[in-house]
């Protein structure tokens, strides 16, 4: 049922509304079973029927997919077995939070420690060990709302941040992940203190966000293939394409979500040492790159390869939404053979987008905003390739073209990096580059719920070519690949302090100055440092720590108490928290990978998956980031019904508790 | 007969499968569901569990002559019998399933084989008593009456 149509209605009576929908609430949930065993699926079938749920069953993983895909608001919620012979429970779960994001509750008999810890870490909200009650199942809608509010939330925060507020506050880790992307939900991210001071919002116009359809999806992958991956740069790709209205930063932009997502798939351990390497080679000011969307201009700036004026632009471009069509999630229905379990081929992809992402730091500019000017273009081509990733949050000035950062940001080495980052690291870096945007709709994707900050600052590597000093990783700062490689570790040289100077210089441009800068990155390692922060905090934000933790496998991998394992397992934030990385990825690669103990590259994979699972990388589902707001934000009126009207209810109550709590925003400041 | 005395026989019957482990609560969780507007859905359930059995028990039995066995396999199987046994309530059932697995996972031959043997003859029982206390069911449902819900102090 569609309560609300948009934003206008919603705010016409939103208690109204809302009273009417809470009555029903949650009948009417939709509900997607799958399972192999048929006399538990229509055993499953009956009882969420008895709990008024609009249920739709599946024998098979992959129908079930297809299901979602050709209907991807057509369901709030998805209830899977771990075992089933045509694909493995945990990686259906990894495509849903991908593609749909949508809340997935795992099922089994199976109530084994590791296989429960598998489904937290893959990010599944729920864990039900058979025989299910009906008990049990009476609460699923709970799942759906937390999830709502959390992308809610963050679309909120995104919108007062395109309109400029915290870009040089490392704000919230809540907009990166949640942000646009699927826009519905990711964790609850949004740090109060991160978010601390807005900033006035310059300008970010909205534009309307280009919707990637199944047509036009495919189009684009026709391009690609036909340039080849590692030719495949925004330009030329668009030329092929020649979809009228269609611009190079929408492309760009898709682009990067593509890499990434293909980056996450193939696992990225090869792919880790290299990137080690070029981001070792750039610039002593490396800065790990932070979440996609979150790079400090000002990080840039410092490094001193990009000027000034150029990081004002590009902060500007990287505030304003991109183009006016910018892709909203864009269906992967059509892209099955793409994010199929082909695993050949995306290594093959993945090698060459290594290279790409190596050699080629260039095509990562032609995001760049139209207002920028050429020399410009050209001081940051150099700085952007790492900016690639880098979402930068244009405080300012024009703000109209975000496509740039948000383009980078998407690079896919994105996907990469996610792989490589999984935890803590992602902390590590300040807050102020992380900057979550709603516009990099893949770096909060990256972020994604769960792990976001890891995801975010992998991401970020993954475009920083060569001489982005400003992205420097954290690489360069160890050997080994593994989580050395992250992001997230802090560069030797690098601070976000300099950063501050920079700032100053750019007054005029609009950029935040120092002051927003460095609350965040004191925010930031305040939330690095904050152990019981669920994922939603440390990964959202944080993916640049600029000095702090050598520790690269540091768990930051918190899980969010919404991360709960049925029958009372305990959550697992702490536990998870200071284990290391490779522990934490192993039990993600049951699928076979084999992770080696020892093996850092294995566990930077794993730990990808481990984020990009968990975190639902919205990168894959390569989302425009500005206009992931906007659409998702439309999304979630127009599908949600039910659960938005209940959530707007709620908002209106007022914050009553932690979950309802929008941060003073209202809905309707949400675009649409 | 009457229908009450049906229902007594009814009560007489069923009781004594739930005390003696047979089956447990999910199946009366299972009788919940059932209402006027599905009123044949533990027919349904039950006989798709048999369906399910029988072909996991012929996997089993297949895989386990084998000459060289296939653990794994045979442990998906009897994982899948578990779930499949449990969800219907069929205890003893899944009793012997999770032993089945702890012996599949020591890669011992001859006690899997011997919990093959059980989980069979285990099967063979609750399918009867199932069977007849479906039939019992609708016996009553097609007299007029109403199956009467069990009361347990479990």
């Amino acid at each position: 049922m569609n309560l609300s149509s948009g934003k206008g209605s919603t705010s016409s009576s939103p208690l109204k509304t809302g009273e009417a929908v809470s009555d029903q609430f949650p009948a009417g949930l939709r509900v997607m079973v799958v399972d192999d065993d048929s006399t538990c699926l229509r055993i499953l079938e009956r009882m969420l029927s008895v709990c008024l749920y609009e249920v739709t069953k599946c024998k098979r993983a992959e129908v079930a997919l297809s299901l979602l895909r050709e209907n991807k608001n057509g369901f709030d919620i998805v209830l899977s077995d771990v075992h089933m012979p045509d694909m493995d429970g945990f990686k259906l779960l990894e495509h849903i939070g991908l593609e749909m994001d949508l809340p997935v509750i795992m099922m089994s008999a199976d109530d084994g420690k590791s296989v429960v810890m598998k489904g937290v870490t893959h990010g599944a909200c729920d864990y039900l060990i058979k025989p299910v009650r009906i008990e049990a199942l009476k609460n699923i809608w709970q799942h759906v709302i937390r999830k709502r509010k959390n992308g809610l939330k963050d679309v909120e925060q995104s919108g007062s941040v395109e309109e400029g507020d915290r870009l040089l506050k490392g704000c919230d880790d809540g907009d990166y992940s949640s942000s646009v992307n699927e826009g519905r939900g990711s964790k609850k991210r949004r740090d109060e203190e991160e978010e601390g001071d807005e900033r006035d919002d310059s300008s970010t116009l909205k534009k309307p966000r280009v919707v990637w359809s199944v047509e036009l999806h495919q189009q684009f992958m026709a391009a690609v293939n036909q340039l080849g991956i590692d030719k495949a740069v925004p330009k030329k790709i668009l030329e092929l394409m020649n979809v009228p209205g269609l611009t190079r930063e929408n492309v760009a932009s898709h682009l990067q979500k593509y890499r990434l997502y293909l980056r996450r798939l193939s696992g990225v351990s090869q792919q880790q040492g290299n990137l080690n390497n070029s981001f070792i080679s750039s610039q002593d000011a490396t800065f790990g790159a932070t979440s996609i969307n979150g790079i400090h201009l000002q990080t840039l700036a410092v490094a001193g390869q990009l000027p000034a004026q150029s990081l004002a632009k590009l902060q500007a471009a990287a505030l304003g939404r991109t183009t006016a069509k910018a892709g909203v999630s864009m269906p992967l229905s059509d892209q099955k053979n793409i994010f199929s379990f082909e695993n050949p081929r995306l290594r093959f992809a993945e090698g060459s987008l290594h290279h790409l992402s190596n050699s080629k730091p260039i095509n990562l500019l032609h995001g760049i905003p139209t207002n920028m000017e050429p020399k410009q273009l050209v001081n940051l081509h150099q700085s952007t390739q790492t900016l690639g990733n880098l979402n930068m949050r244009v405080n300012a000035p024009a703000a109209q073209n975000n496509p740039l950062l948000m383009q980078m940001a998407q690079s896919q080495p994105r996907g990469q990096m996610l792989s490589e980052n999984a935890d803590s690291h992602v902390a590590r870096f300040p807050s102020s580059l992380v900057q979550p945007t709603v516009q990099n709709g893949i770096s909060n994707g990256v972020l994604g719920n769960r792990i976001t900050g890891t995801s975010n600052l992998t991401t970020a590597y993954n475009t920083v070519p060569q001489n982005s000093s400003l992205l420097s990783f954290p690489m360069s700062q160890t050997n080994e690949m593994s989580v050395d490689s992250f992001p997230l570790r802090s560069p030797p040289g690098i601070t976000s302090i300099p950063t501050k100077g920079i700032f100053h210089e750019q007054g005029t441009s609009g950029i935040k100055g120092p002051g927003g800068f460095v609350p965040s990155y004191d925010m930031f390692n305040e939330l690095h440092h904050q152990k019981s922060h669920d994922w939603d905090l440390t990964n959202t934000g944080i993916t640049y720590d600029s000095s702090q933790h050598a520790n690269p496998l540091q768990g930051n991998v918190d899980v969010s108490p919404s991360v709960l394992v049925h029958q009372g397992f305990p959550c697992m934030q702490q536990s998870v928290q200071t284990r290391d990385a490779t522990s934490i990825g192993k039990p993600l690669f049951s699928t076979g990978e084999g992770i080696h103990p020892g093996n850092h590259q294995n566990v930077g994979q794993h730990l990808n998956n481990l984020v990009g699972n968990s975190v639902r990388v919205k990168a894959e589902t390569f989302h425009d980031p500005s206009s992931q707001i906007n659409n998702l934000f439309s999304d979630q009126y127009g599908q949600e019904d039910l659960v938005t009207a209940f959530l707007k209810q709620q908002e209106g109550v007022g914050p009553s508790d932690n979950e309802l709590d929008f941060d003073g925003y209202s809905l309707d400041n949400i675009p649409v | 007969m009457e229908v009450d005395q049906m229902q007594r026989q009814y009560l007489d019957y069923t009781k004594p499968l739930f005390l003696e482990g047979f089956l447990d609560g999910q199946f009366l969780q299972l009788q919940q569901l059932q209402d006027e507007n599905n009123p044949d859905f533990v027919a349904e359930v039950v006989s798709l569990f048999f369906e399910d059995s029988e072909r996991l028990l012929n996997d089993l039995t297949f895989s386990l002559e084998q000459k060289s066995i296939d653990f794994k396999k045979i442990d998906a199987h009897v994982h899948q019998l578990k779930g499949s046994s449990s969800s219907i309530g069929a205890q003893r059932v899944k009793n012997c399933c999770i032993a089945f697995r702890n012996f599949c996972e020591e890669q011992n031959i001859d006690a899997c084989l011997s919990c093959l043997q059980q989980v069979k003859q285990e099967y063979c029982h609750v399918k009867n008593k199932l069977e007849t206390l479906i039939r019992l069911e609708q016996q009553i449902v097609a007299a007029g009456g109403s199956i009467p819900t069990m009361e347990f102090s479990f």
